[in-house]
């Protein structure tokens, strides 16, 4: 992929903070740097599409490393679970066999898995000696007539983020709009079908099915989750929604933004995390679409998933209120959750801004108030000297930082997409709560902070008798 | 012997293979305030590091030269020496491994001149040994890449010397891939038995055994083998070498030193221990210990117990060689029969692993060779559970990485009590899958059929003859 390519996908016209200075990415510092690549972030777009073959085209480390390690959940196909690579060899670099073994490669797949489509990820090495994934991918789908989808996403290329990106151009460059969609089964109570589009939900934990129901309810056919529990026939058919919502992921806004301004599909960007999101989700549905009784059901069933939310959630809120948090999510995904906990009572005394811009922060003081302390440092130590400082009885953050908390003997609660507990939607919520307060009321902090006795300064402990 | 098959295929489908730089930055995980530093992109870290992170449960350091696009081009020596430099300056390790990538392979990176022109530059920084190690990833697999670390290791941090024996009760241990902390912990308190002590290369026993220290967070690494003990190897009376992947190394100590060494392919099972005390017998002057002949014996007691339920015993293995060795030898020893061996990469001593053949694969070759074999037991890493599912089989985990089970870092293998242990585990269940015959009803039984009558466990069987 060309340079200038990069910078014109880095250049993205719907990210709100893209005229602030933040726009962009630095670059990375080296013997400084945390944080995943372009190919990682590729992957965790669309590793979650259930019935393809996902073929990284590489030496080991980059399969080898990361295969199997993401929590999102399908509820059919496990093909996206089998780890494949083309795993080249040393000779496979050096006599340019990159190109072959990946055709073969793909046959392969074809042949023992059958799969919808077959998706190949390039990789640094791959993309360094030039090998012509495009070209090859092209003539494998003439050849056995299986969709081979190429995902042009080298490590080298940049962030997490831009991977996310152009996993999204991907999609929307080979896959959506090649099928039409059938037309919807009719529903039993005779009301109207709205399909919809997900942009940005990865189904972490089977999290989504927390929401589904609710849609399902309402009457919107979800066309396609991007990506979450989703078919490959589905991506295809992505063009035909009439509402896309964009799960708070500005990374992929690139897919939402091009849907609306090649297929008039208007979206909105929105969260499933905290009961007011929830609620917010489901009216932007309702308002985009614009059926007056679709409206009024919306509001009948906020009213009755809250009033059910606010009685499961009434004995948590007692032992959660007023309860300090430090939130570091490095980007904008804090939005969705600071919101989730303001609804538990609980105080929000620091934030993660790494990514933000300006307008974001005024956000983040008008929704946590002016004394919220804004971290632009996520270091270990920095993380652990304002959880201190603010007195925080909690912190929030990615599994990166997990073993930070606790090796602190700090509570620790994860919401990257490593984790293991759904936490979107209305039930979603009392699990978070829930698994907020077993971490917080455990008895195993006093025990961890305590020395052993015989620690103890021996005259302290005579005096003490 | 066994034979050594190389299927033809173009796919790695499950792999099971790790990468050559994960295993080398293990390897520098296991010196004192060291951080292993990858010269690639800076997903080569990131997956290296959630890869540990899940294995071990612990916070580790790892960094990255964070290559982009253009210093993949353009050369990326720059930033290596700007790695180093902002490591030494930030955090003054005592070690840094510089360990390289595919990425950084392909390109042609000289690291050894990169270190130099670092060297030349910051003359500030001469306190930190950076030990530079080639280990592209499309040759190799962990194991290798950890045994070519240790190398480096002794190449740049042992001087030649004539010093045999200055230290009369000090021995070297070289530890494989293959042993968790929990075996360095085992091999450590055996050698002190006799009254020995071990410099242990590298002693992940020490840096990662998960331990709450004083300390609530070190960029470097907390324990591990200092950098001051390694460059008094060579005054050690013996080398005790665990693991043939290490041979290498072990020829190297010796010729830098003259040191003369003890090797050992395994340090699991009754022959094996046997062994290794009778060296630590020797090198010692000193009897063996009561103690150890009572854990020798309660060794033997196990064996006699437990041959009812691993006897003949169908046995898949999948690993690196070091550990398809040991595992393998332990099981026959047993009499369990191993009927499936998979390596992710080629080695002459797979040759020794006690079956017919060992197939240089992923985890699908190993599914389809031992679904044709009726295998009861499957033995791997944690990618194996779905092996295991598939097959219908039990699973016990052993290798890298195990991440759906807490623990598996910590536990030990080697030595009398482990391989006790071991022992009772297997034996455990076998006893779990045995298969009752079905009853048959005779035509003249009179009393009601099973299922209408109130359901017994069958009695336990295997124990009482």
């Amino acid at each position: 992929m060309k340079a200038s390519d990069i910078q014109a996908l880095l250049d993205e016209p719907a990210c709100s903070h893209n005229t602030k200075e933040k726009s962009g990415c630095a670059r990375p510092k080296p013997g400084a740097t945390a944080g995943g690549c372009s190919f990682d972030g590729a992957q965790i777009a669309l590793l979650p599409i259930a019935d393809v073959a996902h073929i990284v085209h590489g030496p080991i480390a980059c399969a080898g490393s990361s295969w199997d390690n993401r929590g999102t959940r399908s509820s059919g196909p496990a093909l996206y679970r089998i780890g494949m690579t083309t795993d080249l060899s040393e000779t496979d670099v050096i006599m340019g066999r990159g190109e072959k073994r990946l055709f073969h490669a793909i046959k392969q797949a074809i042949d023992t898995y059958s799969p919808a489509a077959v998706f190949v990820y390039n990789t640094c090495v791959t993309a360094l000696i030039g090998d012509d994934v495009e070209a090859a991918c092209r003539a494998a789908t003439e050849r056995w007539g299986t969709p081979v989808v190429p995902v042009d996403a080298a490590g080298f290329y940049g962030t997490k983020n831009l991977g996310n990106r152009l996993a999204g151009e991907a999609m929307f460059k080979y896959v959506v709009g090649t099928r039409e969609p059938a037309p919807a089964r009719p529903r039993p109570d005779g009301r109207p079908t709205w399909d919809i589009n997900l942009i940005g939900e990865y189904n972490i934990a089977g999290e989504f099915w927390h929401v589904l129901p609710l849609l399902d309810e309402l009457g919107y056919r979800v066309l396609c989750t991007l990506s979450g529990d989703a078919r490959f026939a589905d991506v295809q058919t992505m063009h035909r929604a009439k509402v896309t919502m964009v799960v708070c992921a500005k990374a992929l806004l690139n897919v939402a933004r091009k849907l609306q301004e090649q297929h008039g599909v208007p979206y909105f960007e929105g969260s499933f995390y905290g009961v007011l999101d929830m609620n917010n989700a489901l009216r932007d549905f309702a308002r985009l679409i614009g059926d007056p009784d679709l409206i009024a059901r919306t509001e009948v069933v906020i009213a009755r998933e809250s009033a059910r939310a606010d009685a499961a959630l009434a004995p948590w809120r007692e032992r959660l209120r007023g309860r300090r948090v430090l939130l570091y999510t490095g980007g904008v995904k804090s939005w969705s959750i600071v919101s989730a906990l303001q609804d538990l009572g609980m105080k929000v005394v620091a934030t993660g801004t790494k990514k933000s811009t300006e307008e974001d922060k005024a956000r983040i003081r008008e929704l946590m108030g002016e004394d919220t302390k804004m971290i632009d440092d996520g270091s270990p130590k920095a993380l652990l000297s304002v959880f201190r400082e603010y007195r925080a009885d909690i912190l929030i953050a990615g599994g990166r930082n997990l073993y930070t908390a606790l090796k602190a003997r700090i509570p620790f609660l994860d919401i990257n997409q490593e984790r293991e507990f759904a936490y979107a939607g209305y039930s979603g919520m009392v699990e978070l709560a829930r698994q907020m307060a077993l971490s917080m009321e455990s008895p195993v902090w006093q025990a961890v902070r305590r020395p052993a006795p015989w620690a103890q300064p021996i005259s302290g402990a005579v005096l003490s008798a | 012997m066994a034979e050594i098959v190389h299927p033809k295929k173009a796919l790695a489908v499950n792999p099971l293979k790790v990468s050559q730089p994960v295993g080398a930055s293990l390897a520098f995980l296991g010196l004192a305030r060291a951080v292993p530093l990858m010269h690639g992109s800076q997903g080569c870290t990131a997956f290296g590091k959630v890869f540990f992170v899940r294995h071990f449960r612990e916070p580790i350091p790892l960094q990255t030269t964070a290559m982009d696009q253009v210093s993949t081009i353009m050369g990326a020596d720059e930033n290596v020496v700007e790695a180093l430099r902002t490591l030494c300056e930030k955090n003054s390790p005592e070690v840094i491994g510089l360990v390289t990538t595919g990425l950084s392979e392909t390109q042609g990176t000289d690291i050894h001149r990169a270190v130099r022109d670092f060297r030349t530059a910051h003359p500030e920084y001469a306190a930190t040994a950076v030990v530079a190690v080639n280990t592209p990833d499309y040759v190799g697999c962990f194991e290798s890449g950890h045994a070519l670390a240790v190398e480096a290791i002794i190449n740049t941090l042992v001087a030649e010397s004539d010093a045999v024996g200055r230290r009369q009760r000090q021995v070297n241990v070289l530890a494989s891939s293959m042993l968790t902390p929990g075996d360095i912990e085992a091999i450590r308190e055996w050698t002190e038995a006799f009254g020995l002590r071990a410099i242990v290369l590298p002693d992940i026993g020490d840096a990662l055994d998960g331990h709450l220290t004083e300390a609530e967070f070190s960029p470097l690494t907390l324990g591990g083998t200092p950098a001051s003990e390694i460059a008094i190897m060579g005054e050690s009376v013996a080398t005790l070498v665990i693991g043939g992947s290490l041979n290498k190394a072990a020829d190297l100590l010796k010729a830098r030193t003259g040191v003369p060494d003890w090797r050992f392919d395994s340090l699991m099972g009754l022959d094996a221990c046997d062994d290794f005390t009778m060296a630590l017998a020797q090198i010692s002057g000193r009897p063996v210990p009561p103690r150890i002949d009572r854990h020798r014996a309660q060794l033997q007691d196990a064996m006699v117990d437990c041959h009812f339920m691993l006897g003949f015993a169908r046995v898949a293995l999948a690993g690196d060689p070091d550990l398809l060795i040991q595992m393998g030898r332990f099981l026959v020893g047993v009499g369990a029969e191993v009927v499936a061996a998979v390596s992710p990469a080629k080695a002459e001593r797979l040759a020794g692993v006690p079956c017919e053949k060992v197939i240089v694969g992923d985890l699908e070759d190993l599914e389809n060779h031992a679904r044709g074999a009726g295998v009861q037991l499957l033995v791997a890493n944690s990618h194996g559970t779905e092996t295991a599912r598939r097959l219908g089989v039990p699973l016990l985990h052993a290798g890298f990485p195990l991440y759906d089970l807490v623990g598996g870092y910590a536990r030990t293998w080697v030595g009398y009590r482990a391989a006790r242990q071991a022992l009772f585990d297997l034996a455990n269940i076998q006893l779990g899958q045995h298969h009752e015959i079905e009853a048959y009803r005779s035509f003249y039984r009179d009393d009601p059929a099973a299922g209408e009558s109130h359901v017994c466990t069958p009695p336990a069987i295997g124990v009482v003859h």
